[in-house]
């Protein structure tokens, strides 16, 4: 992976302008963050607060950019060219967008999960040893306890610790997502990103994956894109709605699904466009 | 100023169908217990006990109406996860509809206890009471309006005004002690007008209380002001007037 095609500008406007307060510690925050893709202007001098061990959620219709803010907070459009990402996204403080600031330690810092799960085409336990191996050289008993470790977060391992050595792609769709999520939790990352963790699951399994959210942000600061609106109000604290490109409303989520101050909210919340 | 309803429909127009023979609903129930009530108040006033019982039986047809409503309610919350103003709309119809039927009931009341005052002479008094069941029939003609327009500020002209009804059922509570003091015979009629009167006053309460629903559908949030209220008979100390 390269930083060769991206580049940083200054900020306009002052970092703190126009960031909401939600009375929480930020843990990652956009500061009048724009991005354009070729040229296209894909997100609209963004700023939000991502709270600390607090799930966020991120909705909006198809290209409203919610995607793509989730793609710069862990930097993973750097590795195709002609993307460009101005202002600023604070880690605990530190501008990650900065290209000092080592790609290898923020995606060790930032996990992500996607839409598909994607497990390798190893077994269950490299599945997670693999990215482990990559940072830290561990012996084996370590490393089994660091495995056991996260598939009981991603609240697998009950049903894997007998067969840890068979392929993970005998798995279904639930449990490959569930894996996933185990493998970014092994890092022992402080934020997680999910982009529609579950729009290829069954309702049991996006169940599962919702419960695993609710005890994962015990330990971890969550972000999330779902297109589902009713996942959102039922596992995030925080709703941030984006339309073409901009942050239109942003706020605690009970505030937001029951008494939305955007008019542009309402309608989508309530189904009346997107 | 009055939020207004929404300009566009769902993308789903099933959606807006069901929420629209749910507000047809409240309405249907709002017209008949106000025809309720007034022929409640023709039959007190013409001592009519066949029309009163016929009232009596009517409040069925309310009833219905509210099963309908709390099913229709019940298969919108599970069947369209409604949001915001829609669920504040939703909220709204269970609550209105509750308050509708207590006033179908009250009206139903007094229709009933009319049968027994035609039993004993007419009394003088009866005649007060169509001035009260006007004043109620007003506030709740004005709040049933109020939701059919989505018009907050008329649902919180007729909250306060409420306070009137309240004065008038104290004016005649006195009346009615002072007129059972003076004569014993008079205590059976006055008994019963007096929970007539009672009724009426209590259809008022619940006519504020759909103007409370009415605000909180429009606006999202709660009557800011608290009430004055003019029914003191609470606290109405009796006097022997001899």
């Amino acid at each position: 992976m390269t930083d060769a095609h991206f580049s940083v500008a200054p900020a306009a406007v002052p970092a703190a302008a126009a960031a909401p307060a939600l009375g929480e510690r930020p843990k990652m925050s956009a500061r009048n963050l724009d991005f354009f893709y070729n040229g296209f202007h894909a997100l609209k001098n963004v700023s939000l607060d991502v709270a600390e061990k607090r799930v966020t959620a991120l909705i909006g219709p198809s290209g409203c950019g919610k995607s793509t803010l989730l793609r710069v907070f862990n930097r993973i459009y750097s590795i195709y060219p002609k993307l460009e990402a101005k202002g600023e996204v604070l880690l605990d403080g530190e501008n990650i967008l900065d290209p000092r600031f080592p790609l290898n330690r923020l995606r060790s810092k930032v996990g992500m999960v996607f839409q598909k799960p994607v497990p390798f085409p190893m077994s269950i336990y490299d599945n997670i040893a693999y990215g482990i191996r990559h940072y830290e050289k561990l012996p084996k008993s370590e490393m089994d306890v660091r495995v056991e470790q996260a598939l009981t977060q991603g609240a697998l391992w009950n049903e894997v610790k007998d067969k840890l050595r068979q392929s993970a792609l005998g798995l279904s769709g639930g449990q490959q997502q569930r894996l996933c999520i185990a493998r970014a939790v092994a890092l022992r990352p402080e934020v997680i990103l999910l982009d529609e963790p579950t729009s290829a699951l069954d309702p049991i399994a996006t169940g599962k994956i919702e419960q695993l959210v609710a005890e994962l942000k015990d330990h971890y600061t969550i972000a999330i894109v779902t297109h589902n609106m009713q996942q959102a109000a039922r596992c995030s604290d925080f709703t941030a709605f984006m339309y073409l490109g901009e942050l239109i409303e942003f706020g605690a989520t009970e505030t937001l699904f029951t008494k939305p101050t955007k008019k542009q909210t309402e309608d989508y919340i309530t189904g009346r466009f997107g | 100023m009055n939020a207004t309803p929404h300009s566009s429909e769902h993308i789903v127009k099933s959606y807006d169908d069901e929420l629209k023979r749910l507000t047809g609903e409240i309405q249907r129930m709002g017209d008949l217990a106000l025809a309720q009530l007034d022929a409640a108040i023709d039959a007190v006033v013409e001592r009519d006990s066949e029309a009163a019982m016929k009232i009596v039986y009517n409040d069925n047809a309310i009833d219905t109406l509210e099963h309908d409503v709390s099913h229709d309610v019940v298969r919108l919350l599970a069947l369209r996860q409604p949001m915001a103003r829609d669920l504040r709309e939703v909220l709204a119809a269970l609550r209105i509809a509750a308050d509708i039927e207590r006033i179908g009931d009250y009206a139903a009341n007094v229709a009933k206890r009319s049968i027994v005052l035609n039993q004993s002479a007419p009394v003088q008094l009866a005649y007060a009471l169509p001035r009260l069941a006007r004043l109620a029939g007003t506030l709740v003609r004005e709040v049933l309006a109020a939701y059919r327009d989505n018009d907050a500020d008329r649902a919180l002209g007729a909250w306060t005004r409420d306070e009137e009804l309240d004065e008038e059922y104290t004016g005649l509570f006195r009346e009615l002690l002072t007129y059972m003091m003076e004569d014993p015979r008079n205590i059976t009629p006055c008994t019963h007008l007096l929970f007539m009167a009672k009724n009426l006053e209590r259809i008022g309460d619940h006519a504020t209380n759909i103007a409370e629903n009415v605000y909180f559908l429009v606006h999202g949030a709660h009557i800011a002001q608290t009430r004055r209220k003019g029914d003191t008979t609470s606290v109405l100390a009796i006097d022997d007037p001899r």
